[in-house]
């Protein structure tokens, strides 16, 4: 799935979301939020109010005409703003939808026998059937790899235009429905039902359609309803009050106070916050599974990382030759140059940009320039785990070294004894080793070995340093020895590392941390990650990864990228951020708007009550009204923060307390002064009052 | 204002910040049961009761243990004042108290309020105040520390789940706080004139040559642990103004010291057994900053006095021989300072004995005290009562502010979710719940209007007050209000109760959930709960959710009146 950049206010979205936001005022909706579920009944007593008033020929028609529109319009400005976040998430699940065809299915009785297929509609297939899928084909449902190796291009789901190896056994053996088949074969056995395949989960999540309320949100909400409660005693008992004191007060008056006072601005926001952070979640192409999921990404204590392709590239680079006995380093390096020419990974660059600063060896020209012998690539392929080039008669090779030690027996020759202690050497201090061997006028042998060296990624130490700050602690896990390890922990700036890494020890470190009362977080994508995953309370699985894995964590990088994890820690701290802010906010708001409404009500009564209204607004009622309007326009102002989140930079909990109690907690006590004012003149330049 | 006043003030500021610290030691030896010196007597307690002090409590059995402790204690102390007259100890031969005013005095005790609809010279025997009254004063405060006691321990606590054992905490409390310090505290009044003695009531001449019945009795035994245990009912009807309860300059010191040292102690207790002093001196601080607000606004405008009186010419300014300022209502061996500091202590602690009457400060003086008791009575607060009152502040504030930081709440470690909150907010429901409502209520309706000794906002400011003062537990009257009616007696009861249990129970329930947790790591992403940022968001917190609830009754009652006087219009 492309996460396309859409405008903030996209219009089919605003469009979609202002009928969205009228469908909503279902009770059965509204019921679940339980602030704006009591303007729903106030903006319903007010309705009453009002045509009783219309229909009694009453003074004041007006006035209750306008309050009641803005109070309705405070109801609606809510639902748009959920509306609005999961409109986001509706339009990309539509498009997920379109990108999903009918498609068929050969399905095979038996795996061995591709014969046997018979062409079935996709919808047909169940849990553990076998499929055989050919280039062009769209694979039909999630599944297994259970024979045969396929490139397959994903960039259905993930967006991503590259493809993939897909191959039966080890931890790319899990394909996606709707993704397609691009070379050779595979065998799928489909491990899910229509219906419940990634792709469906995929388009419930982000529609919103399995939505539930998160931890901290019910929390909040039983805060806000305990506030609301709070107000209704003020309110209600406001009446006997006035009654003491000579005077009453109208029940649009009383409805007008409440709504003002009840936390309506985060009330209406809630989940919409909620939801937009989902949504942040699929910009970034993660997929969670629950908000619970990002939720917990805020909280996380410890981030675990794996040391390849986080920390460090994935793509290793040649720092040094290591000749076998009776080798010239310089013969070493030029075959290695020479096999490596065609060769277009970053390894195999590397080693030509090694050999070019060390011996000054130049590229040769590919293909078959006049005046050279013939040279034709060999592509690394899954099957032989190794690359090369054959040039003329003479074959060159570099692979992993059991894979070239194959190779040389295979072609009869001698696999030098030396070359187990110098590949063991460079294993032993982090790198990896890539054995070099030729073939020529059918003698094979081994060459020496190439020192593939970890290259932290740029960029991380300062990354660390931000994580630190935040108070997460960063593990890295590798399965190199302690030596190693370290070396690089400290390098790329970790706080600590776990060296010689079996699965089960990642386990038990979770584990650990977790008694100490941490949040981990940690990224996988093997069978054998798929445990710790699940206990991990943010489990980030990589989309190439094995359906285990992705099954057991709670979220799904679609790019299969393991340093994204940082990002989803800031989106979950952002998240609640923007709830704890706005809350606060709220209930700053309410300061202002007593001071606005409770002279209006009793001026007429104790006109000393005049000495409250600092405001100076022109009349009681421009000054209830100018409250209720401020009310509800705060709703529809907040809405791009809502989605978008509070700005977030990465600091101590102290200096993010500081910097949002500014902005959000003294900010919201005094805009409501100014903007109640400014919507009182404005009331009254327009003759509304 | 004079700097002698400020000066006094400060003094007493200074006094409750140097007893912090030693009383706190010790209150923290008493409760983790190292302190052994009476060993014997709470041995023998034990036995006798059947309780095992070592028995660790799950909340709900600390919880009802403290009920069925106070409902049976009240069912007693109901069934003496309903005998009093066939009880010894009774030299004025008073009959028995009536129904309505035993129950209401029965609940007022227990719950550690001490609103007493009744004069206790005229009303209760010595064995009625000595068995009965006496006897809540000690047991109501120290099952509030219990409680408090419960709360830190549920914080303080990783993964267990208990509480400790209620009945160990009250006997510990009894005997190692309430009566020794009580029995210091005698003594220094007694020195200072306080009257203990049986004797039957002496009839004088004055030098009008009246005859005056003169009251006696146990005065100063019952005036220290009043005082201590943040009780607050007088042994006379006039409580802390009556030259026998407090007759001096330094009785008077002794008597507001007493009133707030325990609740100081008691924080910094707190904050040693959460193994955070540095926080609990930021609660401290809070409190203190709130303190020392009201006493500051209660003493300008006691002070400046009331402005009809200068206009029509009335000298109002302290010279050397006046005080100044509006001193209707005041002893004149107080003056303004010590009674709008004592105001406000009493107001800030759930103490409710008076020097002076509140029903004349001027408003804003006036407002002060129901402030304060608005607030919940957490600015030091009662014995108990008002450290878990703050407790509940703290982990309101922890819980709106903590999210602004990214994470989800944590409070010493434990992460405050759905359930904390629940209670939490049962607990702040209560106030506005029984007060708003059960006012709202006395002031439409004749029998509670009858009450009134005033009309317009401040008859209103009367009703308020006392059931602001009831069910805050505090027991101070603005004593504008005629309680002793079967209205008043038996809601004001009502409320006392409510005020008490119902707010007891959730945050029991809030301590035993925080027992359960586990606790995190502190690390730079930690909500900070120890700096000056975290005392200010504290104190605006308290500040914010109590003035929300009350400002609108409060701006029809005193607020309005103080206005009003301003325009000349007095009540």
């Amino acid at each position: 799935m492309t996460a396309t950049k859409r405008p903030l206010f996209d219009p089919p979205i605003v469009r979609r979301a202002v009928r969205d936001a009228f469908v909503k005022l279902a009770p059965r909706h509204m019921v679940r939020n339980p602030v704006m579920f009591v303007v729903l009944l106030g903006s319903l007593a007010t309705t009453v109010v009002l045509a009783r008033q219309a229909l009694g020929g009453g003074t004041g028609v007006g006035f209750t005409l306008q309050l009641t529109l803005w109070l309705w319009f405070t109801v609606l400005f809510a639902n748009f703003a959920e509306a609005m976040a999961e409109g986001r998430g509706k339009a990309q699940a539509d498009t997920l939808r379109a990108s999903r065809t009918q498609t068929k299915a050969r399905r095979v009785e038996r795996p061995a026998d591709r014969e046997s297929a018979t062409l079935v509609p996709a919808t047909e297939l169940r849990l553990g059937d076998t499929v055989l899928c050919l280039p062009g084909d769209i694979i039909p449902g999630d599944g297994e790899v259970i024979d045969g190796v396929a490139s397959v291009d994903e960039s259905a789901i993930t967006g991503e235009s590259a493809p993939v190896i897909r191959e039966s056994g080890g931890d790319r053996s899990a394909v996606t429905g709707g993704t397609k088949v691009l070379s050779d074969f595979i065998v799928v056995r489909i491990s899910a039902n229509p219906g419940e395949t990634f792709l469906d989960r995929m388009i419930a999540l982000v529609e919103g359609a399995s939505r539930q309320k998160t931890p901290n949100e019910i929390a909040l909400t039983i805060l806000l309803s305990g506030l609301t409660i709070v107000f209704l005693f003020a309110v209600v008992t406001l009446q006997p009050f006035a009654i003491y004191s000579g005077t009453s007060v109208s029940v649009p008056v009383l409805v007008a106070l409440l709504v003002c006072l009840i936390p309506t601005t985060i009330g209406g926001l809630l989940s919409a916050i909620g939801i937009a952070g989902m949504d942040r979640m699929i910009q970034q192409n993660v997929i969670a599974m629950s908000g619970r999921a990002v939720e917990a990404a805020g909280d996380v204590n410890t981030l675990l990382l794996d040391k390849t392709g986080t920390i460090t590239l994935g793509n290793r680079q040649a720092v040094e030759f290591m000749p076998v006995k009776g080798v010239t380093i310089p013969e070493l390096a030029d075959r290695a140059q020479l096999a490596s020419l065609p060769d277009e990974t970053p390894e195999g660059r590397s080693i030509v940009v090694l050999a070019k600063q060390q011996f000054n060896l130049r590229g040769r020209p590919l293909g078959d320039a006049p005046g050279q012998e013939h040279m034709a690539f060999v592509p690394f392929s899954a099957a032989t785990r190794m690359s090369g080039v054959d040039v003329g008669a003479v074959q060159l090779r570099k692979g992993a070294a059991d894979a070239i030690a194959k190779w040389v027996r295979d072609g009869n020759g001698q696999v030098p004894s030396e070359i187990t202690p110098i590949v063991e050497g460079i294993a032993r201090v982090g790198g990896t080793p890539l054995v070099v061997a030729e073939r020529r006028d059918g003698v094979t042998r081994v060459l020496g070995a190439i020192y593939l060296k970890d290259i932290v990624k740029g960029g991380m130490k300062e990354r660390f340093d931000r994580l630190r700050a935040m108070g997460i602690r960063t593990v890295m896990i590798t399965g190199d020895n302690p030596l190693t390890a370290a070396s690089i922990a400290q390098e790329a700036g970790v706080d600590d590392f776990l060296a010689e890494a079996k699965p089960e020890d990642k386990m038990a470190l979770i584990k650990r941390e977790q008694a100490g009362g941490k949040l981990v977080a940690m990224t996988g994508d093997g069978t054998n990650d798929a445990p710790a995953l699940a206990q991990a309370d943010v489990g980030v699985a990589m989309n190439s990864g094995t359906q285990a894995a992705k099954e057991a964590g709670n979220m799904i990088d679609l790019d299969s990228n393991p340093t994204k994890l940082i990002e989803v820690v800031e989106i979950g701290k952002q998240l609640l951020m923007t709830r704890g802010s706005l809350t606060t906010f709220s209930i700053a708001n309410d300061v202002a708007k007593y001071f606005a409404i409770i002279p209006a009500m009793f001026m007429a009564t104790y006109p000393a009550l005049k000495a409250l209204n600092i405001m100076g607004l022109h009349s009681s009622e421009s000054a209830i009204l100018a409250s209720v309007i401020f009310n509800a326009l705060i709703i529809i102002a907040l809405i791009p923060l809502a989605l978008r989140g509070v700005r977030y930079r990465p600091a101590g909990a102290a200096s993010i307390l500081r910097r949002n109690l500014w902005i959000y907690g003294v900010g919201g006590l005094l805009i409501p002064f100014v903007g109640i004012k400014a919507i009182d003149v404005a009331l009254v330049l327009l003759r509304l009052v | 204002m004079t700097i002698n006043g400020w000066l006094q003030i400060g003094f007493y500021g200074l006094c409750l910040l140097l007893v912090a610290k030693p009383l706190g030691l010790y209150l923290v030896r008493v409760y983790d049961g190292s302190m052994r010196w009476l060993g014997p007597v709470e041995r023998l307690i034990y036995r006798v009761s059947g309780i095992d002090p070592a028995e660790d409590q799950h909340w709900t059995r600390y919880a009802g243990g403290m009920l069925l402790f106070s409902v049976v204690s009240m069912l007693f102390t109901y069934l003496a004042l309903r005998l009093q007259h066939i009880l010894p100890l009774n030299p004025q031969q008073f009959p028995a108290v009536a129904d309505r005013q035993a129950f209401e005095t029965a609940a007022s005790f227990t719950t550690n309020t001490n609103w007493q609809s009744y004069s206790g010279e005229t009303t209760m025997s010595y064995f009625s105040q000595m068995t009965q009254l006496a006897f809540h004063n000690f047991i109501s405060a120290a099952v509030g520390v219990a409680c408090a006691v419960g709360l830190v321990r549920g914080i303080a606590r990783k993964s267990a789940g208990r509480l400790g054992n209620f009945w160990a905490d009250t006997v510990r409390g009894t005997l190692y706080v309430f009566l020794p310090v009580s029995l210091i505290g005698a003594l220094l009044l007694v020195q200072q004139g306080v009257i203990q003695n049986f004797r039957p009531y002496v009839e004088v001449t004055t030098l009008e040559g009246a005859k005056q019945v003169l009251a006696m009795g146990p005065a100063a035994s019952q005036v220290a642990i009043k005082q201590f245990g943040s009780n607050g009912g007088g042994f006379f009807n006039m409580n802390s103004a009556h030259p026998f309860e407090n007759p001096t300059p330094w009785s008077n010191f002794i008597e507001m010291f007493a009133l707030l040292a325990i609740a100081s102690g008691l924080i910094w207790m707190f904050g040693d057994m959460v193994k955070k002093r540095a926080h609990g001196w930021a609660v401290w601080a809070a409190s203190f900053i709130i303190f020392a607000g009201g006493v500051a606004t209660a003493y300008w405008s006691e002070a400046r006095g009331n402005p009809i009186h200068a206009e029509r010419g009335i000298d109002v300014v302290a010279s050397e021989v006046q005080p100044g300022g509006n001193m209707e209502g005041k002893e004149v061996r107080y003056g303004i300072a010590n009674s709008a500091l004592w105001a406000t202590a009493t107001t800030a602690a759930s103490n409710g004995s008076v020097n002076a009457m509140h029903d004349s400060f001027t408003p804003l003086a006036g407002l002060v005290p129901i402030v304060n008791m608005q607030l919940g009575e957490v600015v030091f607060g009662g014995v108990g009562a008002g450290l878990y009152g703050i407790l509940m502040m703290v982990l309101l504030t922890v819980f709106i502010a903590g999210l602004m930081v990214g994470r989800t709440p944590e409070y010493l470690g434990k992460r405050i979710q759905a359930r904390e909150v629940q209670m939490v907010m049962l607990y702040v429901l209560v106030f506005p719940a029984a007060i708003l409502t059960l006012t709202a209520i006395s002031s439409v309706l004749a029998p509670g209007l009858a009450g009134r000794n005033n009309a317009g906002p401040h008859g209103l400011s009367e009703i308020l007050y006392a059931f602001t003062s009831t069910a805050a537990n505090n027991g101070s009257a603005f004593a504008g209000i005629t309680g002793t009616t079967y209205y008043y007696n038996t809601l004001l009861g009502l409320n006392m109760l409510i005020g008490r249990f119902a707010m007891i129970v959730p945050m029991l329930a809030v301590a035993g959930f925080l027992a359960e947790k586990k606790v995190a790591p502190e690390s730079a992403g930690t909500f900070p709960v120890t700096t000056p940022l975290f005392v200010v968001l504290l104190v605006s917190v308290i500040l914010i959710v109590g003035a929300l609830t009350f400002f609108p009754v409060l701006s029809l009652g005193p607020i309005v009146e103080h206005l009003l006087m301003g325009a000349g219009r007095l009540f």
